[in-house]
């Protein structure tokens, strides 16, 4: 699979990833090596095999639906770029 | 003091031979007059650890201490301290205070363990020779023109170059292992789940897991038991009780069952690190130990399946990182897109970016079938493969790495050849099972590491084999030059 600047470009929108026009090209040949290095996974029949989620099988653990945590609003906001009133900002979404 | 184990450190502790205030000031003078050239440490937290290694002392003082009580060790900048910059190695979270502590940072601190700083490493653990980080590569104390292994390079170096007595790090395709090797030092991966992810910044969450750097395998076994345990704020913490490793150092290696996996032995690897390994099987079949040739026939498949799950996750896990909540915010952004895009785009250096990419592109509408679940069906056949072997031996033996440290900037612009240094690692990861890396000779003055595979939770066999190989090898105990 070749990958070429446009796919590159997309796979970055995707992403919501900003890179520099110039490197690019290097991407779009670093990913392009990278995805044929893992083609050779091709080469094994996997019909039939389970993907394997969890190394032990474990499955999601349940908890009592009780309250475990308190609030901590201020000291986790304290770290925010921008904050008011306890609400993160950003810049204006709608009109 | 600075050649003392950490057992030794804490008997002399006890004793009364010095405080732990005089040996955490010892500790930071060494990291003072040696970490410029190493640059194994992101952040020295020299107020707090002089503050804990006065409450130690009081401990010590009081009857209280335990085997880490007033101990100084080194933390890598994954895990979250309260209060503290914890990077990640990343520009993205350079400005970012952790407002909690990891829980393994709660209880190696609970334990009386003393911080000395937050170590460098590969910019969110991604990279094999710690060129990665934001804040440059960590340099290897063996020789100071080679890379010393990633992404736990500055907690690796930091020990070798006998900075701290241990220090912690994370292995997600042998981030412990691989510099351990490379820089003559013991590090241990525990089996996924042992040890808790909570405030252990995500990378590749089905692989990532938590463990100890330390001169000897004994040292390592005391950290790893502090460390261990159950947290039921990790969703993929195993509810196991904790194996005393300590008591169980000394069992006989008598009847032990080794399998070498030709696969390792094969094309690839370095031919002084493969005569170093075979004299250290030597070592073993002398303390008693039959040794069988085994196969992991999937083992080729590793480093491609790796490298499509790792991305994968990786590009889900960073995802949370969009300057709204915490971390890099780029400035004057004209709407929210923007803000998104700037903020990542001047945040994350360049193989995060190219793993974003690449984990994007396979979870990406019609790609997922061929890249993501395919890796997934092959990691399984990986995992198959090592519980067929677990049925006919009880522990896998080879080299931690093909080659010895290699030259700074060498493999820098090619991916897919930095990649295949975790050849014989990432297997394991993608297994979940636990591995260690113990020194096993030089080559051209720089170390060579063994690595011995066990079946899951097998963590305690893993530290008793190799402190029975470092009771009969005297690898773990030579260090570098010129750091006197």
């Amino acid at each position: 699979m070749e990958l070429d600047a446009s796919d590159v470009e997309k796979i970055a929108h995707l992403a919501r990833l900003g890179i520099n026009t110039e490197d690019i090209p290097a991407y779009a040949r670093n990913l392009t090596d990278i995805l044929a290095f893992v083609e050779q996974l091709n080469s094994v029949d996997t019909t039939g095999v389970e993907p394997l989620a969890h190394p032990l099988d474990a499955t999601q653990r349940l908890r009592p639906d009780e309250v475990t945590e308190t609030n901590n609003r201020e000291n986790f906001q304290k770290v925010a770029p921008e904050t008011e009133s306890g609400l993160y900002l950003v810049p204006q979404v709608i009109e | 003091m600075y050649q003392k184990s950490l057992v030794e450190l804490a008997a002399d502790l006890q004793k009364g031979a010095y405080s732990s205030e005089e040996l955490t000031r010892a500790c930071l003078q060494r990291i003072h007059t040696h970490d410029e050239r190493l640059n194994s440490f992101v952040t020295v937290t020299e107020t707090q650890a002089l503050t804990a290694a006065q409450a130690a002392d009081a401990a010590i003082k009081a009857g209280t201490a335990g085997p880490l009580t007033g101990i100084p060790f080194a933390h890598k900048d994954i895990f979250c301290t309260n209060g503290v910059k914890t990077s990640c190695g990343s520009r993205m979270l350079d400005n970012f205070i952790a407002p909690y502590d990891a829980t393994v940072t709660q209880k190696l601190l609970a334990a009386g363990a003393v911080m000395v700083g937050k170590t460098n490493m590969d910019e969110f653990a991604m990279g094999s020779s710690n060129e990665t980080s934001f804040y440059g590569p960590v340099r290897n104390p063996w020789d100071e023109t080679t890379v010393p292994g990633g992404s736990s390079g500055g907690s690796a170096a930091a020990v070798a170059a006998r900075l701290v007595p241990v220090s912690t790090g994370t292995d997600t395709g042998g981030s412990i292992r691989q510099p351990a090797a490379l820089c003559g030092v013991t590090g241990l991966k525990p089996t996924y789940g042992r040890v808790s992810r909570y405030g252990m910044i995500a990378f590749a969450s089905s692989l990532d897991q938590g463990g100890p750097f330390a001169r000897s395998a004994e040292d390592a076994a005391v950290l790893l038991g502090a460390m261990a345990g159950f947290d039921a704020r990790d969703s993929t913490s195993v509810d196991r009780p904790v194996d005393d490793y300590v008591a169980q150092l000394n069992q006989p290696l008598q009847g032990l069952k080794i399998g070498l996996p030709k696969e390792y032995f094969g094309a690839g690897l370095d031919t002084a690190v493969g005569d170093a390994i075979a004299v250290a099987i030597e070592e073993f079949r002398k303390l008693g130990a039959t040794v069988t040739e085994i196969t992991l026939p999937n083992t080729h498949l590793s480093v491609p399946a790796y490298y499509v799950v790792a991305p994968a996750e990786c590009s889900s896990n960073l995802s949370r990182f969009d300057g709204v909540r915490f971390g890099h915010r780029a400035a004057n952004a004209q709407d929210l897109q923007d803000l998104y895009t700037r903020s990542r785009g001047e945040g994350f250096g360049s193989e995060v970016k190219r793993r974003i990419l690449v984990g994007t592109y396979a979870l990406s509408a019609g790609y997922y079938d061929a890249y993501y679940l395919k890796a997934q069906q092959v990691r399984h056949l990986i995992r198959d493969d090592f519980l067929q072997a677990f049925a006919q031996v009880d522990v896998i033996m080879g080299p931690t790495a093909p080659s010895v440290a290699f030259k700074l900037g060498e493999k820098a612009d090619d991916p897919v050849s930095m990649y295949l240094s975790d050849i014989y690692t990432i297997s394991v990861n993608l297994a979940g099972l636990p591995a260690i890396s113990i020194p096993a000779g030089f080559s051209n003055g720089l170390p060579i590491g063994l690595q011995v595979i066990g079946n899951y939770f097998a963590e305690a066999r893993l530290l008793n084999i190799g402190h029975r190989y470092q009771q009969v090898s005297d690898w773990h105990t030579r260090s570098p030059q010129g750091f006197e």
